[in-house]
Formats: structure tokens, sequence, C-alpha cells
């Protein structure tokens, strides 16, 4: 493999937001995971096909149109579940259906974007813009300097609501802090894998870390340093082979989890 | 010097006085035990006095101070719960859960002594999720000194802990109150311990059945003998209604 093809531009942006993506969808993961919520970025994911779909209908840029369905559906259907008690798995059906139905019924409404639809459901990392590369790299910078700074707060309320709660942290807020950080990370990160695989991006690098026993710092480190190989080298894999990059990171990704599995059985790991 | 003040305190659960009417005094450096059957009102007394439960009527003063004025109070007070609830495998090292609760990180070696008041610090390197109940309720003690706290708040720390562990952890709980004069307000079923340990007793019972001295109420064998007749009654009517 020649590494002229870093001296494309497209691959060039590629690389760029993909690293940007897998170090947010990691930090940010890591938070959903260990709050049992791993299957909430997908039904965000879900969610945000309505908005694309409204998007490509009414001639608005779909990701802005995502971004505003992601994050209003989700934290309604978080608000309706603290305040009727339903839990958390039907709370994330609810919104992965009616996300997708919203969507279908938008794209049975009108003709003609379908193709459109597809990039966003697959993801088309290479085709992104510089415009695209400039919005992927401020949210994370954003998104990852708000956690720095609420760092001690959201690892508290993610270990111990009631405790971090006595200690005069307001979990409320901070869990719906957490929600609308996972919005925002999910439809930034939908160019790199799609719309049906992005939770993995979320999952996989961070149940991963979290089986090398260390300490939370430790955890978030080795989950970037995997999400972040799984996406690189998913990229050069992808182009040289000329297959779907989105399906080759997550498949890299699965190759690294059941690696570390067999570390583990092997006793290569204290675990 | 009065640290904490309960007056009248009620709480109202759908069908059931939770609380009725207790009243009584902390004073600084005391060592209080409150001990009750299951349903008797301990943890409904703690939410209340941590804020948790702020739907009761009656007051609860810290330093002087009504707790629904300020939560300031807050940051003199550690807590140590009955079974903290968290992910087996949260990757988190004894080190890091202690640094949950640290606000004042100009001391850096605030961490190591803590773990060394609970006899821990060999430790602090390795994950909770592998140590035994014994140890992590010790964790979750040095948890709570951290802030270098005037009170130490425990809701029946050692259930389901072994009797040579809850041995350690009393050992530490009478170092703590002794040496370093931390006010302690401890709940508990273990009423042997409780009569080693405290100097104050607050029996509970839904409503306030004695306050006091605890050598006045362990050693007045009739006292003793009406708390336990009306504990088991009490006792019976929460596992019927449950």
């Amino acid at each position: 493999m020649s590494f002229e093809i870093l001296t494309y531009g497209f691959m060039q942006r590629a690389i760029i937001s993909g690293i940007a993506i897998a170090i947010l969808c990691s930090v940010v993961g890591l938070f959903l995971v260990l709050r049992r919520y791993s299957l909430f970025g997908d039904a965000i994911a879900h969610s945000s096909f309505g908005g694309i779909a409204l998007g490509l209908m009414v001639g608005i840029y779909p990701l802005w149109t995502a971004y505003a369905v992601s994050l209003g559906s989700a934290l309604i259907i978080t608000r309706i579940r603290n305040r009727f008690k339903i839990s958390g798995d039907a709370s994330v059906a609810i919104l992965l259906s009616s996300g997708i139905a919203i969507g279908l019924v938008l794209i049975s409404l009108s003709d003609g974007f379908t193709i459109d639809i597809f990039s966003f459901l697959f993801g088309s990392i290479l085709l992104v813009s510089i415009e695209d590369t400039i919005l992927i790299l401020s949210l994370t910078g954003i998104i990852l300097v708000v956690i720095l700074l609420l760092y001690r707060q959201l690892v508290y309320s993610t270990f111990n609501e009631e405790q971090a709660k006595v200690s005069g942290i307001p979990v409320e807020k901070i869990n719906y802090l957490i929600i609308f950080l996972a919005g925002i990370t999910v439809v930034t990160s939908i160019q790199l894998v799609g719309i049906l695989l992005i939770s993995a991006l979320f999952v996989i690098p961070n149940v991963t870390a979290i089986m090398y026993g260390r300490g939370f710092k430790q955890t978030a480190l080795l989950s970037i340093c995997f999400a972040v190989f799984s996406v690189v080298a998913g990229i050069f894999v992808s182009y040289v082979f000329d297959i779907t990059p989105a399906g080759t990171i997550v498949l890299l990704s699965i190759g690294l989890f059941a690696a570390t599995l067999g570390i583990k059985s092997a006793g290569l790991v204290k675990v | 010097m009065k640290v904490v003040e309960i007056n009248d305190l009620t709480v109202q659960y759908p069908g059931v006085k939770a609380l009725d009417n207790v009243s009584f005094l902390i004073s600084e450096g005391d060592f209080l035990g409150i001990i009750g059957p299951n349903g008797a009102g301990k943890s409904t007394l703690f939410s209340c006095m941590l804020g948790i439960l702020t739907n009761y009527k009656g007051t609860i003063k810290f330093f002087g101070e009504d707790i629904r004025k300020s939560r300031k109070y807050l940051k003199q007070i550690g807590y140590v719960p009955q079974k903290p609830v968290f992910e087996k495998n949260f990757p988190a090292t004894v080190k890091d859960v202690v640094k949950m609760a640290w606000t004042n990180h100009s001391d850096k070696e605030t961490i190591d002594q803590v773990l060394q008041q609970v006899w821990m610090h060999e430790l602090g390197d390795r994950r909770i999720g592998e140590l035994s109940s014994g140890q992590q309720q010790r964790i979750f003690i040095a948890k709570a000194l951290v802030n270098k706290p005037k009170i130490l708040i425990l809701d029946e720390p050692v259930t389901g802990v072994d009797v040579q562990s809850s041995e350690i952890f009393y050992s530490i709980l009478r170092e703590l109150n002794e040496k370093q004069k931390i006010t302690i307000i401890w709940s508990s079923h273990d009423m042997d311990a409780i009569n080693r340990l405290v100097n104050k007793v607050a029996c509970l019972n839904r409503t306030l059945f004695f306050h006091g001295k605890s050598h006045e109420f362990f050693e007045n064998e009739e006292l003793v003998k009406q708390y336990s007749e009306a504990s088991m009654q009490l006792h019976m009517q929460h596992h019927e209604i449950h």
C-alpha cells in the first residue's frame, strides 16, 4: 500500500474527520456504556433518519434537521422516561421506531432522494467536504472541553447517582447533558459509519477497553486508541480493497474485541 | 455545641407514616447509634438529613442553618450508604473512586492519607469491583473522609459484610470519632456493636422511642424489653405490608 493516497485531499479530510469522530465516540460512548445506555446512541441515530428525510424533503442541509430532530426527540423521550417511569429499553424502542417511521413516511411522500438517504444510512467518509471537516473538528473540540470541565461530575454521577446527589452534584442536569452530548456526537458521526452502524463506534471500543481492568482515564485512552486504529486502518483497507469503509471500520473494531477476548482467555490480561 | 437539630420531623408516604414527630439533637463529637427494625424510618431519616427527600414536615438544621435554605452543609458531611450500587466492571481504581468526591485538589497527599486511615493504602491501584464487600465499604469511608467532613453519616454500612471485616470497620469508626473528633451518626441492626461503640443512642420506631446516653438505654432492661416488643410489632407489620 502506497502512502501516496495520503496526498489526496479527500483522503486527508477522511482521516482527520475519522480520527476526531473516533475520539468523540469513544469518550461519550464510555459514559453511555457505563450507564447502560448502550443502545441509546443507536436510537438517536435512527431518530436522525427522520430528521435527514425532513431536510432532504424541504431542501435544508439534512444534518441540520438531523441535529434538531435527534436532540429534540432524545430530550423529550428522556423527560417522558423520567416522569412516567418507562424502562430504558422501552424508551429506546420508542425513540428508534418513531425516527424510522417519520423518515419512511417522508420518503414515501417525496420521490427522488433515496440515493442521498443511502449515503446517510451507510456512511460516506470519503465524501466529507472541507466544511464538514471544520464542523466535525469544532464540535469535537467543544464537546471534549465540556467533558474535561465537568469530568468529576460526569464520572461520579455515572458511578453512583445517589452518592453524587448527596455530594451536591446536579445529577438530573448532568443526565440531560450526557443525552445532549450523545445526540450531537451521533449526528456528527453519521458521515463516518452511517446510521445503521453508529452504535458500534460507541460501544465496541469501550467494551474492549473495559476488559483490560484499568482505571477510568486509562480505559478512556485505551478505548480512544482502539477506535482511532479501527477508523484509520478501516479507511485505508477499504480504499485499497475497494470495499465499504463503514463496514470495514466496524469489523476491525470487532476484530480488536475478539483479540482481547482471546488474550483474556489465555490469561495474558488480568481482569 | 449542637451540630444537628431535628424538630417535629414527620414523613408521610402513601398509606403509611414513615416518621412521626421525631425530634432530637446531636452534639459535636457525638457517636450516635440509630437503631430500629426494618421500616422504622432510619433510611427515611437519613434521606431527609441528606436532602434527598424534601417532602417532609418539621425542620432539620445542620450547624444552626435550616437545610431547606442552603445545601452548603453537605460539604461538611461524609456519607456512607448501605450498599453502594455500581457496575461491577466499572473502570475505576480505588484511588479513582476516592477522587470522585474530592473537591479540594490543591492538597495532593489527601488521597493517600484517607486510604491509610481506613488501612487500604496498599490497594490504591486495584479496581473497586475486585475488592470484597468489607474492603469496598472501607473505600467508601475513605471517599466520605476525603473532604475532611465534620460529620460522618453511615446507613447500615456493614450489611452483608463478614464478622471480621465488620470488626475492622468498627475499629476505624472508633478511631475517627476518638482521635479526629468526627461526629458520627450510624444506623445499624447490630445492637451489640452499637452498645460497645456509641456514646448516644436513638431508638426509632417510626416515632422516637428513646434518645439519650447509650448506657442509660442498654443498662435499663425494662426499657430494652419494651423497645424489643414494640420493634417486633413493627417488624411484623412491615413484613405483612411487603
